[in-house]
Parts: C-alpha cells; sequence; structure tokens
C-alpha cells in the first residue's frame, strides 16, 4: 500500500488530479456552511449580471439567482449522484458477478446471456428507455446510469471470481460445511473488493458525465433544483446573449472529468509492473551509441567483420546491466564463426550490437567499434545504417514464429525484403522470391509463396527466414540460435542447407549457439562466451580436443556423446553471475573447480597463444593445446 | 466467407430478441397505464378502458410482447400518437440524419484517433507525444454537449464560419455544400472523446506490438522505419484497434443524442427525447429498438472487418 502511494506520488499529474479532486470534494462537503446566496432564490430585476460583479462573484443566470452559490450546490449534487450511481452499479454488478462467477453452469450461462443483451445497445439508448419508463427526474436519472453500468461491473466481477471459485481455500471452505452464501462473503468478497473499488474509481468519472447529460437533456434533476448537467441545459437558451452562464457550470464539469481522469491514468499506471520495469518502451529504429573514450583501431584488415572492444549495456533505472563487456571477434570471408555461450553469455547482445538491433531504450553501446570492410558500423548515421541492413549483413532469428509477421504472406515479406534495397517491380519480386525459396529447399515453393506463416510447419518457417536473410545475397549472415527452436532431424537438415549455402556463396557466418555439437558442424573457429566477455577462442576442433579454459572444458564435458557409453553428464554447478554486479576478477571464479587467490585478484586478460586464446590464469591442457 | 457472415448473422437472432424483450418490459415498469397518459388525467374511466381495448392493454403482458414482435416483424412499430404518423416512418427518416451525423464522426475518430495514436507511439516520451497525449486527455474529459455548446459560440456566432445550427439552410439548396457546412460542427463535436478513446487505445497497442520480434526482423531486413511503423507495426495493432472501433461506434451513436440536441440536428436521438417528454411509448420502444438492432448489426461488420484483416482468425 506505501509502495503503491509513493508510485501515486512520483506521477506529478496523478498528484495534481487527486490535489484538484480533494479540493471540489472538500468545497462541495462543506458548502451548507459557506455563507453563499441562496441558490433558488430567484431575483428578475437582476438578470444575467455579468462574472466579477459585486454581491455576485461568477454573475447570476436567467432567472438572477446567484452563479456561484449555484455552482457549489449543483457540484455538489452532481458528485453526490456519479458516486451514488457508481457504487449501486458497483454493489449490484458485483453481487450478479459473483453469483455468475461462483455457481458456474446454467446460473452462469443465463446471467451472462442476459448482460451480453444488454451491453449490446449503446449505453444511452438502454438509460433514455429506462428513463422513458420511469419518467423524468433525478432519482430516475440515477437509476438509469447505475442500471445501464451494472453488465460492466458483472461482466469484470465475474472473471474474477472464476478464478477464485477454483481455488484451495475455497475447495477448503466448502469441504468443511459451510453455505454457498457464508463462502461468497467471506471468501470470495474480500478478494474482489479491490477489483470493484478500482473498477469503480475508472468509471466514477463517466457516471458523473451521464448522469450531467442526462440533466442536460432534461431529463434528470428538475428544476429549481439544479445539478451541473441541468444548470448547462438551462443555460444554452442564453448561449449566445450570455455565455458565461453556460461556460461556468461547463468548466467545472470539464475540471472535474479531467481530475478524476489523471488520477485514474497514475492509479492505473502504479498498478502496471510492466510500466515499473520499463518494459513498455518502444525501441528506437536503432540502437543507441553512447561511447565514452577512443574508437579502438580494427585488429584485423583481412576480414569482412572486424569487431573491436565492443561494449554493450542495458540502464534500467539506475542500475547498469554489462551484457557485452569488451568483445573482440573477427570474420573472414567464407569463414564461418560459432559464438558459444549460455544464455546470458551475451552472445546475442553481441550480435544484434553489430547492426543496431539491440533493443534501445534500454540497450545501449558504450563503446568499441564493429567494422565491416573497415566501416565502423557503430554510430553510423541511421541512414547508411539501414542501407546496409539486409544487404550487406543479415540476420536469422531463432524463433521463426515470432519473427515473421504474423499477418502477412511469406511471400509479401520476401518480397519486401528485396524492394528494401532493390528498386524493382512487385512482379520481379515476386519472381525471385520463388527463386528464394526453391534455393532453401521449400518444395511447391510458387504455391508456398501465399501462405502465412502460422501455415507453414516450424522447420519450413525457419527456411523462410534463411531466404529472407540471402534475398539480397549479403557477404555475412548473422544466425541466432537458428534451429533452437526445432526438433533435431529438422536441425540438421536446416544445418546442412547453411554449409551448402556458405560453401557455394562465398558467404561469411556468424553461428550463436549454445549447443556444441552444432558449432563441430559448421563451424572453422569459436569463441566461448562467458558474461559478456570471450574467455576462449580458437579453431573448433582444436578447443572441442583440448579446451583450456576451465569452463570450457565443463561446457564440453555437458554435450553428451552417441556411443559413449555410461558415462556422468556433468552439469556446471551454479549459475552465471548477474551482469550488473560482476565480481572484480575473474567471473567463473565461483563457480571453477581450478579457483586460485590470483583468480580473484583483478582483471584476467584474454592471453593469445598462436591461434588460441584463453581468459584463465590457470588453463587445463595447456601441454596439449600447444603441440 | 460467406459462410461465416451468415453463420454470424444467425448468432445474432438471439441478440436481437433479447433486445425487443428488454425494451419490452422496460417499458412494462411504467406505473399507470399510457391510455389515461394519452388521454390525460381528465378521462373517464369508460374512455380509458376503450382505448386499453383498442391499443391491446388489456391482454396479459406476454401476450402483448408477441403482439408487438409479430407487427414489428411485418414493419408495423405502430403508430406515434403525438405526431400522428407510423413509428418506423419516423424513425427511417430520422436515423438518416443521424447515421450521416454519427457517420461522419465515427470516421474522424477512427482516421483521426489512429494517425495520433500510431505518431504518439513512434515518438514516444517525445514532444509529439507529450502534445498528443495532453490534447487526447483534454478530450476525453470535456463533455460533448459543453464543447458543442462552445464550439457554436466560437466558430457560428464570433466567426461565423458555420451556421449555427440545423441540417439543411432555411432557405436556399438542400445542397452537398450546405450538409457539409452544416455538418462540420456536430460531426467534430461528436467524434473529439472517441478520437480521444481511440488515439490512446492505439498508442499502448502500437508500443505493444513495436517489442514483437517481427519487428526486429523487419529493421534486419532493412526495412525504412517509417515502413516498419505504418506497414508492420500498425497492421499488427489493427487487430486490437478494430474491436475498440466497434465499442466507439456505439459511444458516437449515443453521444449523437446531446449533439443532436445542441446543434438542433433533426436525428433520432432528439426525436427519442421529445418522445420521452411527451410520452409518446411506441415511439420510443421502436426508436430503441431499431437503433439498438443497427448496432448489433454493425458490430457482426465489425468481426467481419476483423476476420479479413487477421487470417489467424478462423471462419
Amino acid at each position: 500500500m506505501m509502495a503503491f502511494l509513493t508510485l501515486l506520488a512520483r506521477n506529478r499529474l496523478a498528484l495534481a488530479g487527486l490535489l484538484v479532486m480533494t479540493i471540489v470534494v472538500v468545497l462541495a462537503l462543506i458548502t451548507p456552511l459557506l455563507p453563499l446566496a441562496d441558490p433558488d432564490v430567484t431575483d428578475t430585476g437582476n438578470r444575467f449580471v455579468p462574472p466579477l460583479s459585486p454581491g455576485a462573484w461568477l454573475g447570476t443566470d436567467h432567472l438572477g439567482r446567484d452563479l456561484l452559490s449555484r455552482l457549489l450546490w449543483g457540484t455538489r449534487l452532481s458528485l453526490a449522484v456519479g458516486f451514488a450511481a457508481a457504487v449501486a452499479a458497483a454493489t449490484i454488478g458485483a453481487a450478479i458477478g459473483m453469483i455468475a462467477g461462483f455457481y458456474g453452469g446454467r446460473v452462469d450461462n443465463v446471467i451472462m446471456r442476459a448482460v451480453d443483451m444488454l451491453m449490446a445497445f449503446p449505453y444511452i439508448l438502454l438509460a433514455l428507455a429506462i428513463v422513458a419508463a420511469l419518467g423524468p427526474g433525478l432519482i430516475n436519472a440515477l437509476i438509469a446510469v447505475a442500471a445501464v453500468n451494472v453488465p460492466f461491473f458483472a461482466r469484470n466481477i465475474r472473471g474474477i471470481t472464476v478464478g477464485i471459485a477454483n481455488k484451495e481455500f475455497v475447495d477448503a471452505a466448502r469441504l468443511s460445511g459451510l453455505s454457498n452464501a457464508r463462502i461468497i462473503l467471506t471468501e470470495v468478497l474480500p478478494n474482489v473488493v479491490p477489483v470493484i473499488v478500482i473498477a469503480m474509481s475508472t468509471t466514477i468519472g463517466w457516471m458523473i458525465l451521464e448522469t450531467a447529460g442526462l440533466s442536460f437533456l432534461g431529463l434528470g434533476s428538475q428544476p429549481p433544483q439544479a445539478d451541473l448537467g441541468s444548470m448547462l441545459g438551462e443555460a444554452r437558451s442564453a448561449l449566445i446573449t450570455n455565455p458565461h452562464t453556460s461556460v461556468v457550470p461547463g468548466l467545472m464539469i470539464l475540471v472535474i472529468v479531467m481530475a478524476i481522469n489523471l488520477l485514474g491514468d497514475g492509479v492505473r499506471d502504479a498498478l502496471d509492473p510492466r510500466l515499473k520495469s520499463g518494459a513498455l518502451s518502444r525501441p528506437m529504429a536503432a540502437t543507441r551509441v553512447d561511447r565514452r573514450g577512443a574508437v579502438p583501431a580494427a585488429q584485423d584488415a583481412g576480414a569482412v567483420l572486424d569487431i573491436t572492444g565492443l561494449q554493450t549495456q542495458f540502464h534500467i533505472k539506475d542500475r547498469v546491466y554489462r551484457a557485452v563487456g569488451g568483445v573482440s571477434l573477427s570474420v573472414k570471408p567464407g569463414e564461418c564463426l560459432g559464438i558459444i555461450g549460455e544464455s546470458g553469455s551475451g552472445k546475442s547482445v553481441t550480435a544484434l550490437s553489430i547492426m543496431g538491433l539491440v533493443a534501445s531504450p534500454p540497450g545501449v553501446i558504450t563503446g568499441g567499434a564493429a567494422r565491416l570492410h573497415g566501416d565502423d558500423l557503430i554510430g553510423m548515421p541511421y541512414r547508411q545504417l539501414r542501407e546496409l541492413r539486409g544487404r550487406a549483413v543479415s540476420y536469422i532469428f531463432q524463433d521463426p514464429q515470432a519473427t515473421l509477421h504474423p499477418l502477412y504472406t511469406v511471400g509479401d515479406q520476401l518480397i519486401e525484403a528485396i524492394r528494401a534495397h532493390r528498386p524493382i517491380s512487385v512482379r520481379a519480386g515476386r519472381a525471385r522470391a520463388v527463386e528464394l525459396l526453391k534455393a532453401v529447399r521449400i518444395p511447391n515453393a510458387a504455391s508456398r509463396i501465399g501462405n502465412y506463416p502460422h501455415e507453414m510447419s516450424g522447420g519450413m518457417r525457419q527456411r523462410v527466414g534463411i531466404a529472407m536473410a540471402l534475398a539480397n545475397e549479403p557477404e555475412i549472415i548473422i544466425a541466432d540460435e537458428p534451429t533452437t527452436a526445432l526438433d533435431v532431424t529438422v536441425q540438421a537438415q536446416i544445418l546442412a542447407l547453411l554449409d551448402d549455402l556458405r560453401r557455394s556463396r562465398g558467404l561469411a557466418i556468424v553461428f550463436i549457439t549454445h549447443d556444441f555439437g552444432v558449432v563441430g558442424q559448421l563451424c572453422d573457429r569459436v569463441a566461448v562466451m562467458y558474461a559478456g566477455k570471450i574467455v576462449e577462442a580458437g579453431p573448433t576442433r582444436a578447443v572441442l580436443d583440448a579446451p583450456m579454459h576451465p569452463y570450457t572444458a565443463r561446457l564440453i564435458d555437458c554435450v553428451p556423446e552417441l556411443g559413449g557409453g555410461k558415462r556422468r553428464l556433468e552439469a556446471i554447478p551454479g549459475l552465471p553471475p548477474v551482469v550488473d554486479k560482476l565480481p572484480h576478477g575473474c567471473a567463473f571464479a565461483d563457480r571453477c573447480d581450478r579457483v586460485q587467490g590470483l583468480c580473484r585478484a583483478g582483471t584476467v586478460a584474454l592471453e593469445h597463444t598462436g591461434n588460441r586464446a584463453v581468459r584463465c590464469h590457470f588453463p587445463v591442457n595447456e601441454r596439449q593445446a600447444a603441440e | 466467407m460467406g459462410r461465416y457472415i451468415v453463420k454470424r448473422l444467425i448468432s445474432a437472432i438471439p441478440v436481437l430478441f433479447g433486445i425487443t424483450l428488454i425494451v419490452f418490459l422496460i417499458m412494462a415498469m411504467i406505473p399507470g397505464d399510457p391510455a389515461t397518459a394519452i388521454l390525460g388525467s381528465y378521462a373517464t374511466p369508460e374512455n380509458v378502458a376503450k382505448l386499453n381495448r383498442d391499443l391491446g392493454l388489456d391482454a396479459p403482458l406476454w401476450q402483448r410482447y408477441f403482439i408487438w414482435l409479430g407487427n414489428m416483424l411485418t414493419g408495423d412499430f405502430g403508430q406515434s400518437f403525438a405526431l400522428n404518423r407510423p413509428v418506423l416512418d419516423e424513425v427511417l427518416e430520422r436515423f438518416q440524419a443521424t447515421l450521416i451525423l454519427a457517420g461522419t464522426a465515427f470516421v474522424l475518430c477512427s482516421v483521426f484517433g489512429i494517425i495520433a495514436g500510431v505518431i504518439s507511439a513512434a515518438n514516444q516520451y517525445g514532444f509529439a507525444d507529450k502534445a498528443i497525449t495532453f490534447v487526447v486527455l483534454l478530450g476525453i474529459s470535456i463533455p460533448s454537449f459543453f464543447l458543442g455548446m462552445m464550439m457554436i459560440l466560437w466558430f457560428s456566432v464570433n466567426l461565423r464560419w458555420f451556421p449555427v445550427s440545423g441540417m439543411w439552410p432555411i432557405y436556399g439548396d438542400r445542397d452537398l455544400g450546405a450538409l457539409l457546412s452544416h455538418l462540420t460542427l456536430p460531426a467534430i463535436a461528436l467524434a473529439v472523446v472517441a478520437t480521444g478513446v481511440v488515439a490512446r487505445l492505439s498508442r499502448s497497442a502500437m508500443l505493444e506490438v513495436l517489442r514483437q520480434d517481427y519487428i526486429r526482423t523487419a529493421r534486419a531486413k532493412g526495412v525504412h522505419e517509417r515502413g516498419v511503423i505504418w506497414r508492420h507495426a500498425l497492421r499488427a495493432a489493427m487487430v486490437s484497434i478494430i474491436p475498440v472501433l466497434g465499442i466507439q461506434a456505439g459511444f458516437v451513436l449515443s453521444g449523437a443524442v446531446y449533439i443532436e440536441i445542441v446543434f438542433q440536428w433533426p436525428g433520432v436521438g432528439r426525436m427519442l427525447v421529445d418522445a420521452i417528454l411527451t410520452r409518446d411509448i411506441l415511439l420510443v420502444q421502436g426508436g430503441v429498438v431499431f437503433v439498438a438492432a443497427c448496432y448489433v448489426l454493425f458490430n457482426i461488420a465489425v468481426d467481419v472487418a476483423q476476420s479479413l484483416l487477421d487470417p489467424r482468425i478462423k471462419t
């Protein structure tokens, strides 16, 4: 509760709404005590006195009645009626909803059918019909507004009750022999009250507006008594000659409803956990770049892609998560580089950082460079970066169910990928799309092109994803766990396809995975990542045969071998460190069985020996690796 | 698709019956009998009894319901005693005017609401977003009848840009230009609240969609940011925006009552309010049933539009 209030207080607009509402409510409450003129005493000699006149701050209306006094009394009445309607609607609606939700079955069916019928009306028609039946009058208008809002509460509360009715504590109450009525009152009701209160706070503004509306139409409060709506209705005939009589009550309604809306928004935001975590932020077109310090020089001139000292962080509230902490990699033309690591090791973020695809906010690239043929991609103007995306560097993502647009056919998505970089006609694009689908060995390509993603199998969808990556004959494909979501036979087919394409087209591939088996099949070289850093790198065969970093060794031990006989699969104890609280020394120290004092003393550097590199003071297999 | 439409239409039949039943039951709550209301309190008991018999009001409730329902199915909604003409004729004539007003407002709120929501989401926390959010908050808080009155005061009386009220000029041609000049202010006044609601929901629907993986795919393909927002994100967001548009149609139809009063628009809402004040019960009944039925049919059209837009919905 306190946390909720502080959150609410942090929202300045909501606070303003609360303040205004408090003032209005207090004024309405103390109206009878204020030294005001009688709101109903007419004085036809002093009709339409303008505002700011002595004795009548807001002027007088068409019968010479004091507007300030009428305004306050009217506000009092409008608030009371709106509040009463909200309470009535909430009580009756909640009762109906709880009964429907608790008993279920036929009771539920009949009640909810009736509720649906009521909701089929445009709400004011129903209110008008009720007022027509009961006759004009404030109480009747209140009944009409309450009745019209009952279905809304009934439906909401029913939904909540259905969830509660199946909980264990309700079963327990049933078993202990309590009557249904007792269970509803003692077990269900306390759990739905918060929902009722929230629903009420969001609808009370509507109710005030609706009753004011009925009064405005002459169907609510009857003269001489007046709420804000009927004040406005009466003033309408003098709108052109004496607008102040209309403006005064109209502005009051506006102020009240706006204050309630601000408050309601604040309550809703304070209760929405996604807003707290910043998960509702819209990712920008390219990741924000905020590089401190000098841009490091390129390491490998012959590479297509050369990443040097790349650092990517996530800034969430006051926390900084160092997802990528200075990664250097390079890929030559036609080469396949594997990046391997557990989830959270920063391998995907590294891959996405290259073309600025890390969601931002919260992602920020804070250092390093990623050079494509010597041109730095980090901090490149968006226009240039967009032209390279999909043309020079393309991506294949993990889950093709989520990464293909669900509402466009695969053909349209392929054609779009082609036309994003080449000014060709849709017809030519279609022919090219069929070619691409054939190239990734999709049978009946010409007819499959009209399929939506949900009409294809997972393997077929991933082939479409690969076809899309190939659309503009890129030099590099970055494949981010492309086979993780697929079953093993399909996985093998996809890997074979990628390998073929690489050999036939001279593609460079960066292949991200957590699976050493896959790396062994496809990659020339491999880099092992842990807690945002590369801990070991080298030719795939050499690393697999003689891993030097204890982490790599443990990771390889995790892979079961076919025909390897009975062997205990060694899981690595513990979890990778959280990247907002990285330890001072080696990040793996806490899980390592070779750890010594030196490991925790300070940063461990990546040591290069020949074509191998390792970030460890006490590597395993040192002699083997040297041979 | 044809089968889906037929299926939805059939499923609407019980709802339509329900609507007639609800309206009938509400009207049956009327204290006293309509004959007294028609003849006035000075009528003799004999005359009241005779009129009751003539109107079929001496039959039991359920019989009266089925007679009324049967008559409506043959197109006979009864006779308005205040206007002395068939209810259906009056309702059809008035509904045309309402349709022009509410239809225009609906188009306005859909188009401008969605555009505002998309721009707001695409510039989240930027200047455009804050400006739109503020205007939207103002829009959803202002009572449409007050806004209408202020618009008359400013644009019609002060600036003399538009006529003060009515649907047609009293003298002169009833052409499209005349209609548009009369329609502009009431349609805008009616659309403002709904536009605000649509803009808010479009904004949050867009923010939801923009975080999806397929948006990242579109960006990775090199699609221009404009295409990402309007082609990829909006298309997906429409799936959750369209049902909101259906609800807004109901709000626009409801709000039309106030606007018709403020602008003297000869629509069905003003007719209903007049009928209530003169206790012209058959006109109220007929008008409410007719408009509610149109709204139910409109919502079926919304569902059909939804299924056309989303291939994943099984039709």
